[in-house]
């Protein structure tokens, strides 16, 4: 879940980042009231979940009061990336001398996070990677112990700062890195991170992302933020498919069948398994598939919630066939997801050997799947086919 | 209907109030339930059997777990 820039700073300045003055307004007036307080320049920001808010008009600056209330209004009605905002955040304007970019996230590759900063920010950071790689660091360090400022001091570093400018940059990035862990977060980015013309150095702009599982460990954070537990942050509103997704889900408590996305292609996908989810929508899309949905099924769920998630991918209009396809499973049982995928078909009124593209759950209990396969005359392949090849012989049954 | 689990309760079992007691405590699923004073098999959870035995070692031969998907072989 993504926090807005203005919640994303309330929890920088819980950690000390120096930060300009600001005020999140939800009326024109309020903005006005805001702008007043600060008592010189201000800029307005558009608060919205998505990026591109200078681009689409969503960023404008004010000189006094009044024009700050105008300028407010203009950014409430404006929608960006059909997002509403949920209001304006009234900022103090600072000169601004240098911009650097810091952001705290995974490294999938190290599987540790990872700092990456840069003594050229405001800018697309890929761009900076792309054009300038001697001008960005990146240091991972380990999640499970204590973070060491001495980390943050060689991401600062080793791209050549020195000075006045290593010291209070070193402590923003720690404290963007403690962030990141205490919260949770998949991001915690500061861009532009700035020395002002007074040497000083600030956070301007900032982008957190917290790990939706963490809603409950974070709860008192979520509290002091005021975000209902209704207010799920997703990019784009909830289909109707994907709420019907969630009941399934949140209607028995055994094993998971989360993550339900809806997607415009032909292909039902029952999926899951210690990120095989991810592996096996690639390896469908690879081979030339259009996936109907993307899932997350396992964690052993009940053959009612197999069968309910099946009967759901089977209700999207377009589905003639799913295909069932799971990483080598230990903590789910092959044969329970086999009785329910099936029990999901004929509840559908479909004929399983029909709609069952292929099944390939190999792991525990796969021997009694095989026999409930057999029984009704579904496609089974073990684990001497990989999931590619499974996803393969899939799409090549969909016949497009 | 269950599609690929049945469970058969013999006559036996309806006369032993603590062995009924112990089936409806001991299935993981709730296959059993007690119907006033007789114990049946609950349909909605039959194909939720995870075929644990733990009903046959409380029971022995006087409950028997079909598998109708496997030529009605009982659950051993």
């Amino acid at each position: 879940m993504r926090l807005y820039e203005f919640e994303a700073k309330q929890v920088l300045a819980k950690q000390g980042v120096p930060l300009p003055k600001r005020t999140f307004a939800k009326t024109p007036e309020e903005a006005e009231a805001a702008a007043a307080a600060i008592a010189g320049p201000v800029v307005l920001k558009s608060q919205v979940l998505s990026g591109g808010r200078m681009k689409a008009g969503g960023v404008l600056f004010a000189d006094d009061p009044q024009t700050a209330k105008t300028h407010a209004a203009t950014i409430l009605a404006l929608e960006i990336n059909g997002q509403q905002p949920a209001g304006v955040l009234v900022e103090e304007r600072r000169n601004i001398a240098q911009e650097y970019f810091a952001a705290v996230t995974w490294d999938g590759r190290a599987k540790r996070p990872v700092i990456i900063f840069s003594d050229m920010g405001g800018i697309d950071i890929e761009e900076v990677a792309e054009t300038h790689p001697d001008h960005i660091s990146r240091t991972t360090f380990s999640p499970s112990r204590p973070f060491s400022d001495y980390t943050a001091k060689v991401a600062v570093a080793s791209v050549g700062v020195t000075g006045n400018e290593l010291a209070p940059l070193t402590r923003i990035v720690a404290a963007l890195a403690r962030t990141f862990l205490q919260y949770d977060l998949t991001l915690a980015e500061i861009n532009p991170l700035v020395k002002l013309d007074d040497g000083s150095i600030m956070a301007l702009d900032s982008h957190m992302d917290m790990e939706d599982e963490a809603r409950g460990a974070q709860r008192t954070l979520l509290t002091e933020l005021a975000i209902p537990d209704s207010d799920t942050r997703q990019a784009r509103p909830p289909t109707q498919f994907e709420i019907d997704g969630a009941l399934v889900d949140s209607a028995d408590t055994r094993g998971v069948a989360g993550r339900v996305v809806e997607f415009d292609g032909d292909m039902g996908l029952v999926i899951g398994a210690g990120g095989g989810s991810l592996t096996l929508f690639d390896a469908v899309r690879g081979a030339g598939g259009k996936p109907a949905n993307y899932c997350e099924i396992g964690g052993n769920p009940s053959v009612n919630k197999a069968a309910n998630l099946t009967k759901l991918v089977l209700s999207k209009p377009g589905v003639q066939k799913i295909a069932v396809m799971m990483n080598v499973v230990s903590n789910t049982r092959a044969d329970m997801m086999a009785r329910g995928v099936i029990k999901g078909c004929l509840d559908a009124g479909r004929v399983p050997a029909d709609t069952i593209a292929i099944f390939r759950i190999p792991g525990s209990w796969e021997e009694e799947a095989v026999k409930i396969l057999q029984q009704y005359g579904v496609e089974y392949v073990d684990r001497t086919v990989s999931m590619h090849e499974a996803a393969g012989r899939a799409v090549a049954k969909m016949g497009n | 209907m269950s599609l690929f689990i049945t469970v058969e309760i013999a006559d036996a079992v309806q006369s032993d109030e603590a062995l009924k007691k112990q089936l409806v405590e001991v299935c993981p699923v709730d296959i059993f339930a007690l119907d006033g004073p007789r114990l049946t098999a609950v349909e909605n959870n039959l194909d939720e059997c995870t075929l644990c035995r733990l009903c046959l070692d409380a029971a022995g031969d006087k409950v028997a777990v079909i598998k109708l998907y496997d030529g009605n072989a009982r659950l051993e």
